[in-house]
């Protein structure tokens, strides 16, 4: 399925801001992309399993925390940065 | 040998290249614009070795390594992080790195990693993959020594100051700066804590000597004569000789207006009983500039008992930064080079040991940290 990459963590896509990657639930997709391009899981989830602060993660565009969420072919997921500053 | 200076700062890392005689420095970077920089260090033991302690407003904390003196960087694999919590327990993450600290010369790959909130990580393969040290994170007090509060220090709570005993791998110590507090010291390597605080004042808690709850803000072990102990503290300047287990408050002579509140402190590297430090106004409502707006630079050279200002150079008015814990340092040179960055984005340096100062570099973001790094050849 697709996946829309947030801006800071393209420089781990080599700058591309969509990707394809694979999984069951919202978790595995995570472990795919991590898998394909090592260091991005830690950068949005902490160790944990929750999304950070500043990240947020959104299925078929409803904001997402639970990474057991299922997912199915031809969902799509956006990862952005939250709105913060200084 | 060329004197590099590593500053990390909120928005990226610079390093200033200098010259074999600390005469002229340049600035190389930014690197990683638009990170919060906390630390970059040097090993000192193999002259080549750079890691950098970083993250961004958005993204997790993450450390990067370099072998080439800063002209490439490469992620660490496993960067800290806590252990997954168990059903019922508080469930810590790493907001940032704060202090990084190679390892005993025995142990050539070792490093130790202080974490916001206070966590302690240790990697034996250079920086690359790292493992929380259970010893401390889930030492049975640990609970009473870093409790989950809001309040923290603007950089959070933290773990801070390691310092490695260079007779003994298994020789530790480590300062906090959270809702508790203090410092603790380790026999075996990590595997088990005990506070070590006493004669150290915590204005700030109901009872003004505590077991632990003091706020260190920074402490270090003289190199040469690790039974020195040098430290300053929110609530003043203290120095510790070992087997004693008291502080000694010694900043308590120095001038009456200036106190002996600040950030950091430097130890001269061959003399035990010498150190620099910033102090900052501590008094009223605690602005945390340099006193009366004219920062300075104190010196004493008899482990306290007198106290020299050390501000040829500097600003005479109007100049309210002020220097974090982290942020001053010196070389090991003969006369000693020594160094600090603002909270306004200076980097100032000496190169006769303190006796005059020049502008280095400024227009820097907030600089969290500089340490002096002389790269092998």
């Amino acid at each position: 399925m697709k996946v829309w990459i947030a801006q800071p963590l393209r420089s781990y896509t080599g700058e591309r801001h969509v990707v394809e990657a694979t999984g069951a639930t919202l978790g595995a997709l995570l472990g795919d992309l991590e898998r394909q391009f090592p260091g991005i899981r830690f950068r949005m989830i902490d160790e944990q399993d929750r999304v950070r602060r500043h990240m947020r993660v959104f299925v078929n565009r409803e904001p997402i925390e639970d990474l057991a969420l299922p997912l199915a072919p031809g969902d799509e997921v956006h990862i952005f940065q939250a709105l913060t500053g200084g | 040998m060329n004197v590099d200076l590593l500053v990390a700062t909120r928005k990226g890392a610079w390093i200033l290249r200098g010259d074999a005689a600390r005469e002229r420095f340049a600035l190389d970077g930014p690197h990683f614009l638009g990170h919060e920089l906390h630390h970059v260090v040097l090993d000192r033991r193999d002259g080549r070795t750079l890691l950098a302690a970083a993250k961004t407003g958005h993204l997790g904390p993450t450390l990067f390594r370099s072998t080439d003196q800063g002209r490439s960087w490469k992620e660490a694999l496993r960067p800290p992080a806590f252990r997954k919590a168990r059903e019922g327990e508080v469930a810590k993450a790493v907001d940032h790195v704060f202090w990084l600290e190679p390892g005993h010369a025995s142990e050539p790959d070792v490093w130790y990693a202080g974490s916001s909130p206070e966590g302690l990580f240790r990697s034996e393969d250079g920086g690359v993959c790292w493992e929380p040290v259970a010893g401390f994170n889930d030492h049975p007090r640990n609970a009473e020594w870093t409790p989950i509060e809001k309040v923290g220090t603007p950089d959070g709570t933290l773990l801070h100051s390691i310092q490695i005993d260079p007779r003994d791998p298994r020789h530790l110590y480590i300062s906090l700066s959270g809702h508790a507090g203090g410092t603790l010291e380790s026999v075996d390597g990590g595997r088990d804590w005990r506070p070590m605080n006493a004669g150290h004042l915590a204005l700030f808690q109901p009872e003004p000597y505590p077991e632990y709850g003091q706020d260190p803000h920074c402490m270090r072990l003289h190199p040469q004569a690790p039974d020195v102990l040098w430290m300053q503290s929110h609530c003043g300047i203290y120095r510790l000789v070992r087997p004693d287990t008291t502080w000694q408050r010694v900043g308590e002579q120095m001038p009456v207006e200036i106190g002996d509140i600040g950030f950091p402190i430097a130890l001269h590297p061959r003399d035990p009983e010498r150190v620099w430090v910033f102090p900052m106004d501590g008094t009223d409502v605690w602005p945390r500039t340099s006193p009366g707006g004219r920062p300075a630079v104190y010196e004493t050279r008899d482990a306290g008992k007198s106290w020299l200002r050390r501000d040829q150079g500097l600003p005479r008015e109007q100049a309210w930064f002020t220097v974090r814990r982290q942020a001053m340092t010196c070389d090991a040179r003969d006369p000693v080079g020594l160094y600090f960055g603002t909270t306004a984005g200076e980097v100032w340096g000496s190169a006769d040991e303190g006796a005059s100062w020049r502008c280095l570099a400024r227009h820097l973001p907030q600089i969290h940290a500089i340490e002096a790094a002389e790269f092998a050849a």
